[in-house]
């Protein structure tokens, strides 16, 4: 395509290399962020593999391009149906189990996947698969996200969307509603895992070289960790997310020299930190309070507390601290 | 007979290693339902403390052992106090990143201070071979096992027959009507991460030595087989941790004997998963209907 090879070149010019490199990363893992988002902010389906269906995505993209001399397009495409179908044939029985162990057998599943690669012939193992031509750009990765963001945004606004939020809400009741609770939760682990596996066919064409050390559960956790920071269901929420978590690393690789050492030791202490403050991320939509809102009530209600109405001021916020769920 | 004793053999000691492990995940599920992801970090650091005491302060095994666990015991701890206390009344989403977070943490402090090589772990008493009869082992593999086994009569007298272990179940079974019972429910939680990680450490040092291998990673597989085995025996449930152990150790050596050695983890991903597909509850668990 002409036009993009154009705006591509001129996106070369005005972006140092160094930040073109790390904004289609950010691309990449804004869309796996959002189909993430999908499963676990909309559906409400912790999944742990996310990495799984990216790296099917990937080695199958790269396979195609290196092995069978596909193009571009259908390759990527192709990554997206392969992830796609191993959605189906993992998501049928998986998804019958509820919460937790849901979030175990996914996480079960990436590991599988991660491991296969590794001991398989065509997957060139442990050395990874080497020689895929760099024809990802940025024109392309960004066309990529606003496509995944338009194409899922108007899903949940349709009738299976609504009913991916009902079974989120109660499961139970949604069935009673006579919404089929299995197939729309296939339909959205499918789904996610179409998108997963077309990132995971960008990044290989991308970096040229993918390896099974690239796929492993740290990703899996990563990408959940952008959609719980940005705010589970919410897609902007992800957007964001996925660019701050991808951009943090190298804010601190360039800070000052002894935090860019070791700046996964940060990295992990801001997780933390970032959770504390904001439990339900940053854009979060529900009414549930962080430990920092929590902290500024009681303030507020110390400080009510000591006009006469001592008694009436401190028992609201007594009543919301304890009156919260937390399951 | 003699090879499959031998495997047996070697699948029962690594299985009580990951029983020593899947026992604090299952802990710390029963009271918090929560996956601490930062238990396979704790587990590494107890082997680190246990490699400093035996190496560098040159203590006795009988010395060193507890002192890592105690540590160890400590800095798991304190990551309930840090990273998962201010999240008590938030979402178990929120909470589990927040182990992860932690998990992260610990791994790159220590990769910080000690470095990405792998150090050796010498024993620091002489190792002699054994032969029972067609088998063959030694007495480190035999002490692996009596240590794994005092910890878990320990820790079943503990939580079955003292106030402190009822105290543990009441809060497991219902943490509200736990409190208005007069439980102190924050004290029982640090405890159930101190017991936890002390057997996590345990296992480090044991581990530690075995392989004689000790590295800042070496807590993120073995801490994932530990969750495995939980849910093997059905999570929140100790007797099943301990069988969950022992039988993932087992059916991991007897495996790699069937099969090859590279496909080691896959197979007990792939046993979770069978598990979790037709016994979701475990193999000790109870069915737990959902509430509607």
């Amino acid at each position: 395509m002409p036009v993009l090879d154009l705006v591509n070149e001129a996106l070369r010019e005005w972006i140092n290399p160094y930040y073109y490199g790390i904004f289609l990363v950010m691309g990449i893992n804004m869309i796996l962020a959002m189909s993430l988002n999908l499963v676990t902010g909309f559906t409400g389906q912790l999944h742990l593999g996310h990495a799984g269906f990216m790296a099917i995505g990937a080695y199958t993209a790269g396979i195609l391009a290196t092995k069978g001399g596909a193009a571009f397009l259908p390759a990527v495409l192709a990554g997206g149906v392969a992830a796609a179908f191993f959605g189906f044939v993992v998501g049928l029985p998986t998804l019958r189990l509820r919460g937790d162990y849901l979030a175990i057998a996914t996480l079960g599943f990436g590991e599988i996947v991660r491991i296969a690669i590794l001991n398989l012939d065509i997957t060139g193992g442990a050395f990874g698969l080497r020689g895929i031509p760099r024809l990802t750009n940025l024109p392309i990765v960004i066309i990529a996200v606003l496509l995944t963001y338009v194409i899922l945004h108007s899903l949940i606004r349709s009738r299976v969307g609504r009913a991916f939020i009902a079974i989120r809400e109660d499961e139970v009741a949604a069935s009673a509603m006579g919404i089929e609770t299995t197939r729309m939760k296939v339909t959205a682990f499918v789904l996610a895992a179409f998108f997963a596996g077309v990132a995971g066919g960008l990044y290989a064409f991308w970096f040229r070289f993918i390896s099974p050390g690239s796929f492993g559960f740290l990703l899996s956790i990563e990408i959940l960790s952008m959609v719980v920071l940005g705010g589970l269901g919410n897609l902007l929420g992800s957007v964001l997310g996925a660019g701050f978590i991808t951009y943090l690393p190298e804010l601190l690789r360039t800070s000052v020299p002894a935090v860019a050492q070791h700046r996964m030791v940060f990295y992990g202490a801001l997780l933390v930190l970032a959770m504390i403050v904001r439990p339900n991320g940053l854009l979060g939509t529900s009414s549930e309070q962080g430990w920092l809102e929590m902290w500024l009530a009681r303030r507020k209600a110390k400080h009510a507390a000591r006009g006469p109405a001592r008694l009436e001021a401190a028992a609201p916020g007594q009543d919301g601290a304890d009156g919260r769920s937390g399951e | 007979m003699g090879v499959l004793g031998q495997q047996l053999l070697n699948g029962l000691v690594t299985g009580s290693a990951y029983a020593l492990i899947a026992l604090g995940y299952t802990m710390v599920y029963g009271v918090l339902q929560l996956i601490n992801f930062a238990h396979g970090e704790i587990y590494m650091v107890g082997a680190f403390v246990g490699l400093l005491l035996v190496t560098v302060v040159k203590l006795p095994f009988l010395a060193a052992l507890p002192l890592a666990m105690l540590a160890a015991a400590l800095v798991g701890v304190t990551v309930e106090f840090v990273a998962y206390r201010p999240l008590r009344r938030s979402s178990r989403l929120a909470v589990l990143i927040s182990a992860i977070g932690m998990s992260i943490f610990l791994q790159n402090v220590a990769l910080w201070i000690f470095g990405p090589a792998t150090r050796s772990f010498p024993p620091p008493f002489q190792v002699s071979v054994l032969q029972i009869g067609p088998l063959r082992t030694n007495t480190l593999a035999l002490l692996t096992l009596g240590v794994a086994l005092v910890m878990m009569v320990g820790l079943h007298y503990l939580v079955r027959h003292t106030k402190t272990g009822k105290a543990m179940r009441a809060v497991a079974q219902d943490r509200d009507t736990a409190a208005l019972m007069g439980i102190n429910v924050n004290r029982t939680i640090a405890l159930t991460f101190l017991i936890g990680s002390s057997l996590a450490a345990a296992a480090g040092v044991m581990v530690g030595m075995l392989f004689n291998a000790v590295v800042p990673t070496m807590g993120v597989m073995p801490g994932l087989k530990g969750f495995v085995a939980a849910v093997l025996g059905g999570i929140g449930n100790i007797p099943g941790a301990m069988l969950g152990g022992i039988v993932l150790g087992l059916a991991e050596t007897m495996g790699v004997a069937l099969l090859s050695s590279q496909w080691r983890d896959a197979i007990a991903f792939a046993i979770l998963i069978l598990v979790l597909l037709y016994k979701p509850s475990g193999l000790l668990g109870a069915r737990v209907e959902e509430k509607v």
